[in-house]
């Protein structure tokens, strides 16, 4: 699925990133010396394994017939109407096993984990979507599994969590700092620098020490893949704008990657302004946060003065992260991507908009593109196409919206 | 001569290894810290790590962590170390000063004004944690452009391939994080030691420092014999968290009980 790296050229905007792990100034492998043989032990093992067929052959069929590989695209005429501007088509990533876009990297990951000869695997987990993914996937192969997960993460994503148990993964619950994603990923780390023999780290995001932002966006950028070839086939060309959310970034590197040389699809990234980009209750770092280091990258981070990390806030525990992906750091400052911010409250009625107008529950993170939608579509030519990232389902925020909603269950 | 050579040097001919303890900064306030760091030198500190906090230390366990919280608590900032590190060079022109932390807060300083002013403030070097050898050309060049040393970090995952492009252009001590895992954790025995110096000997001819697990008089004994330092922290720290009062604040006797431990660690160094 994945384009092979031969067939971009060096003024590819889909070229990055150098052999430092860095697009532009961002990104890099900014990890303790203990975790320095690992990580590039995983970039060999990565690159090794990219270049065998037999290891894409393989993948290729887990994601046909275990993932629900192609997810359908779907025009959603309802919805469109009720907006009333451009034609919105949703790229309906939550229908994959386990209801979101995660599984897609967590497939790739656990068979370069197999490849590797690793025996035990570890994860970091915001809203659960992607601790469920490769708590699933480390069942299918039968290997075990430890999730860290913050602990108000734990209290808010209750379903997510008996799931994961329920594949027989063990759900560490994470105290420190704001007890969310940041801490479930600094934690993770820490379990890997102690576990160096045995243990994958299978990240979640397009984030982390170098390889991984790449790698993730490498197995995630099946989703644009075919968008790209099902918008052809639906209405025989490219959508003027595609749109996705982002707390790390992978769902919208999955789908922006394959259409970065495409100048003319307008790319819109959206990150969760929480209770408002003028208050500090936010997760939008590439809107408010600068450049720093931490969890082994270099890329945007809302951090103070000094340098300490600042903690984030949405009501989407899968975009709470005071970081992002290096790759988005990057193309936030060449321009290439635009990103917005929308908030708590916006998400909350795009979330409704949608499962009345189409009958889909999305999840919270997806909700933020599509509140993103709702704004941009009323403004744009009705033979004018949009394409929505809807990269998870709603059930596991049902228990979230409802106390938002001032309903008890 | 750098005063972290000049140390090493002295050390050598004494025939004994050094005893480099830690204090983080700002725990539980800047004044307990401030006393501490003051009176390591005379408790027997032959370098001393100044920990600067940080909100995610990814390679700390939980005792720096918890040590970190409370400093930042007590506005542990990048320049208020530094005005520590000035009070404490008014009395002590001699004793090498590491900071050791993680990169962001130096990052967010501005490395060359950083290096600048800490080595205006008396600090001899820096270990940082996340900053591998790949990385180290973030600061190198505005660090030996102020005479600090940036110390390499050694794991027991560096494999004999790698050792040399990670010691490559080091300066002061090489730091060999004994184990694999997280600080105050786990423990390397004396055989472990004995196997991983010689390696990193075969490569760099810098005195080598034994940190993350070196917790009693004898572990700090058995690392300073076999290399050629010992750094504790977590045991030092576990000591001063146990005497904190309901509050988190130090009491009238917890400066000297750490630096009691101090004592016995330098004791046990000196008798080898």
């Amino acid at each position: 699925m994945n384009t092979p790296a031969s067939s971009i050229g060096a003024n590819s905007l889909r070229s990055g990133p150098d052999a430092r792990g860095r697009f532009g100034a961002y990104g890099g492998r900014f990890v303790a010396e203990t975790l320095m043989p690992l990580v590039l032990e995983v970039e060999q093992a990565y690159r090794d394994a990219r270049a065998d067929p037999a290891f894409q052959a393989e993948l290729d069929a887990y994601l046909a017939n275990y993932v629900g590989r192609p997810s359908p695209l779907w025009f959603a005429h309802r919805l469109t109407e009720r907006l009333g501007g451009a034609k919105i088509y949703l790229k309906r990533d939550e229908l994959n096993h386990t209801g979101a876009h995660k599984i897609n990297s967590c497939m790739g990951q656990i068979l370069l984990a197999r490849r590797m000869g690793k025996t035990r695997i570890i994860a970091e987990t915001g809203a659960g979507q992607h601790g469920v993914a490769t708590a699933t996937v480390c069942a299918l192969f039968g290997l075990p599994c430890t999730v860290y997960m913050g602990a108000t993460d734990v209290e808010r994503q209750k379903p997510n969590v008996f799931r994961m148990k329920l594949l027989g993964a063990e759900v560490r619950a994470v105290r420190s700092g704001a007890a969310t994603l940041k801490d479930a990923m600094n934690e993770a780390m820490r379990d890997w620098v102690a576990n160096v023999e045995d243990t994958y780290y299978l990240i979640g995001t397009v984030a982390g020490p170098h390889p991984y932002p790449m790698m993730v966006r490498d197995f995630q950028s099946v989703i644009g893949e075919e968008a790209k070839l099902q918008m052809m086939q639906a209405e025989g060309r490219l959508p003027d704008v595609a749109v996705a959310a982002i707390g790390g970034g992978s769902n919208a590197m999955g789908l922006f990657h394959p259409f970065l040389d495409d100048a003319a699809v307008r790319l819109i990234g959206v990150e969760a302004a929480g209770h408002g980009l003028e208050t500090h209750a936010h997760a939008a770092s590439l809107s408010r946060g600068r450049p720093g280091v931490l969890h082994g990258n270099m890329t945007y981070l809302l951090q103070d003065e000094d340098g300490q990390i600042e903690e984030a806030h949405s009501i989407s525990a899968g975009l709470d992260y005071p970081g992002v992906g290096p790759e988005h750091a990057w193309l936030h400052d060449i321009g290439r991507v635009e990103y917005v911010a929308v908030t708590d409250d916006e998400a909350l009625a795009a979330f409704q908009l949608l499962t009345r107008t189409e009958g889909i529950i999305p999840a919270l993170e997806p909700a933020h593109a599509l509140a993103q939608v709702a704004k941009l579509a009323p403004t744009l030519p009705r033979d004018s196409i949009i394409l929505a990232n809807l990269c998870g389902r709603g059930d596991k925020d049902i228990f979230t919206v409802a106390e938002h909603l001032g309903v008890s269950l | 001569m750098s005063r972290i050579e000049a140390r090493f040097a002295a050390l050598a001919t004494e025939g004994r290894g050094a005893l480099i303890p830690f204090v983080e900064a700002f725990d539980p306030d800047r004044e307990t810290s401030m006393a501490l760091l003051a009176g390591m030198p005379s408790a027997g500190a032959d370098l001393i790590e100044i920990g600067v906090p940080f909100t995610d230390p990814m390679a700390d366990g939980p005792t720096i962590q918890a040590a970190g919280k409370r400093a930042l608590a007590a506005g542990a900032k990048l320049p208020r170390i530094l005005d520590m590190v000035r009070e404490f060079r008014r009395a002590d022109a001699a004793t090498p000063i590491i900071l050791m932390g993680y990169l962001n807060p130096i990052l967010a300083y501005g490395p060359p004004r950083f290096c600048a002013d800490a080595a205006a403030a008396g600090v001899d070097g820096l270990i940082i944690v996340d900053l591998p050898s790949e990385e180290a050309d973030l600061i190198a060049a505005d660090a030996a452009r102020h005479g600090l040393d940036i110390i390499r970090l050694v794991a027991p995952t560096t494999d004999d391939a790698r050792l040399p492009k990670v010691l490559a252009g080091s300066s002061g001590f090489i730091y060999y994080v004994s184990i694999t895992g997280i600080t105050g954790t786990r423990t390397a025995s004396g055989a472990q030691l004995e196997a991983a110096v010689p390696r990193i000997r075969r490569v760099s001819s810098l005195p080598i420092a034994v940190g993350f697990g070196v917790r009693s008089p004898e572990q700090a004994a058995t690392a300073s014999r076999v290399a050629d330092g010992a750094v504790v922290a977590s045991a030092l720290i576990d000591t001063l968290a146990a005497d904190l009062d309901a509050e988190g604040r130090a009491r009238p006797g917890t400066v000297g009980k750490v630096l009691d431990q101090v004592r016995a660690l330098a004791a046990a160094v000196r008798a080898g």
